[in-house]
């Protein structure tokens, strides 16, 4: 068992609650995508996932451990399995490739050696070779701020493959490709994650790619579980209760008090 | 639409001249405390103190032997500053990684705030920076001319001690001020926090870092030659000696040193930064 939630809740720091009530196990080697309208809590699911965030309520386990319950070291000793593949990834513009990509085996080097490869990278081949899966191996020795949206995501996705991590968590990995490249990346991600025996959660906005590349699929919708089924039996009544627009129907708010109704009326 | 019709005034104007206004009424006081009067720069027997003073400026002293006591003074001007800077990074660098939130982990699921009981361990790093700071260098350099004897010593002591509460201060500041995300994402992935500074800090913040250390490394030449009054040696000491003389073709010469010297440290500074690009 690689990760489960039981009962999680996640209240943000001004109150709105962003997951509810949420119970859900993935096994090791499992493939999952998330899908779900904008603000359904997608990426505070990842987030939590990733130890990012602390569950309001609820119990949290990431391979058998509770990482709230471990000490900080042992929770950095926990996150280096986990790799989280950012939408627009965080890397500082000035920065080469080969380091943006170096720098995700850090929690498994010591100072030492972190600092000879930054000063001299000594691993390129290695970094190129995560680089070469996605095709950008000739912008090894490139800026960061050189690259498009696309490459960037895809500079990202290197990291966390050369990061080795067990758990994969991408939150929304490919939405600056164009259809096709996203498609053939998403491909690469799956095949590297089924080979390392590693477990993959995506959150898409992209349906058909979410059902086209991941054996199981999780609806999510107002911070709850809408559906968790394989992608095979995901119907279209299916999607069309998730995308429902909420803003024609006057659905349960997600936080507990409406915003009261004030007239506005400009002062000049 | 009437083009005549009147637009309503500005609403930040009145705020803004009682700001104005309550600015002026708090300058008088202080003027009215420091004594100032411009008036006793223009009594006769005082313009023709620093008329003869300044007329022997020219030309510049440049005889062999001051050059030589010249260039030693600079050589020493220089060291001074530069071990002393070197002495404060010692002490400014750890103290800056201690003190700044950039790299908390209790930080890391909290939004970026710290818990409380980690906000309180940095506090006495602070209180520790501005200790090191609030005592100006010309008092250590008394302090230290008096425990280590005359000489360029005292000097390099006193700008290590008041120049890491500076350093370490704005080194903190500049940390917390560069993008974050790089270094939080490192952190979630297992990284030790002194790795992730190297590879998600610095590479943001090692320009401004740059040019704020030269400058405070110009800083500490100008301190330096303050300090070289009270007997910390180099040009400061040489200046004293010749104003004391009344030699101003000497005082012309040192003065035109100070300038290269703060030239110098400007170029210094965009060559770096240059490279860093």
């Amino acid at each position: 068992m690689t990760l489960s939630l039981s009962g999680v809740g996640l209240t943000h720091a001004n109150g709105q609650a962003a997951l509810t009530d949420l119970t859900l196990a993935v096994t090791q080697g499992e493939r999952v995508a998330i899908i779900g309208p904008s603000g359904a809590g997608k990426t505070s699911l990842l987030r939590l996932l990733a130890t990012a965030l602390q569950p309001s309520s609820g119990e949290l386990r990431l391979f058998g451990q509770q990482p709230w319950a471990l000490s900080a070291r042992q929770r950095q000793q926990l996150r280096r399995r986990i790799g989280l593949i950012h939408q627009s990834p965080p890397l500082p513009p000035r920065q080469r490739v080969v380091t943006a990509v170096l720098a995700g085996r850090l929690g498994h080097w010591s100072l030492a050696k972190a600092l000879l490869n930054l000063i001299y990278p000594q691993e390129r081949q290695a970094a190129s070779a995560a680089l070469a899966r996605l095709d950008l191996s000739d912008k090894l020795y490139e800026h960061c701020d050189q690259l498009s949206g696309g490459q960037l995501q895809r500079v990202g996705i290197a990291r966390v493959l050369y990061q080795g991590a067990e758990l994969i968590l991408a939150d929304e990995p490919v939405s600056a490709m164009d259809p096709v490249l996203a498609g053939h990346t998403l491909e690469i991600l799956s095949q590297e994650a089924q080979q390392r025996g590693s477990t993959m959660i995506a959150s898409l906005h992209a349906v058909d790619l979410a059902l086209a590349h991941f054996p199981r699929v999780i609806g999510l919708r107002d911070g709850r579980v809408l559906f968790d089924k394989p992608s095979q039996a995901v119907t279209p009544t299916d999607l069309e209760a998730l995308y429902a627009n909420a803003q024609l129907q006057v659905s349960v708010p997600a936080s507990p008090v409406a915003p009261p109704v004030t007239l506005h009326i400009p002062r000049c | 639409m009437n083009p005549h019709r009147t637009v309503a005034r500005d609403p930040a104007a009145l705020p803004r001249l009682l700001l104005t206004l309550l600015a002026l009424a708090l300058l008088w006081p202080g003027l009215a405390l420091s004594e100032l009067n411009l008036a006793v720069l223009w009594q006769a027997d005082n313009l023709a103190t620093m008329g003869k003073f300044v007329g022997a400026f020219w030309p510049p002293a440049h005889d062999t032997d001051f050059l030589d006591l010249l260039l030693t003074a600079t050589l020493q001007t220089l060291a001074m500053a530069t071990a002393g800077m070197a002495l404060a990074l010692l002490i400014a660098v750890p103290a800056a990684l201690l003190a700044s939130r950039a790299l908390s982990l209790s930080a890391l699921p909290r939004g970026g705030r710290p818990a409380p009981w980690a906000q309180a361990l940095r506090w006495p790093v602070r209180g520790l920076l501005i200790v090191l700071r609030s005592v100006p260098e010309i008092v250590w350099a008394l302090l230290f001319v008096r425990a280590v004897g005359l000489g360029p010593t005292a000097g390099v002591l006193a700008i290590a001690i008041t120049y890491s509460g500076m350093l370490g201060k704005v080194y903190a500041e500049i940390f917390e001020s560069v993008d974050q995300k790089p270094t939080r994402a490192l952190l979630l992935s297992g990284s030790g926090r002194l790795a992730a500074f190297c590879y998600g800090t610095l590479p943001n913040a090692a320009g401004e870092l740059l040019s704020y250390t030269v400058y405070r490394w110009e800083c500490a030449i100008r301190a330096s030659v303050v300090m070289g009054f009270v007997g910390a040696g180099g040009l400061g000491q040489q200046m004293d000696l010749s104003m004391r003389m009344f030699a101003g073709n000497e005082v012309a010469s040192l003065l035109l040193t100070f300038l290269a010297l703060v030239l110098l440290a400007d170029a210094l500074s965009r060559l770096l930064r240059g490279r860093l690009q």
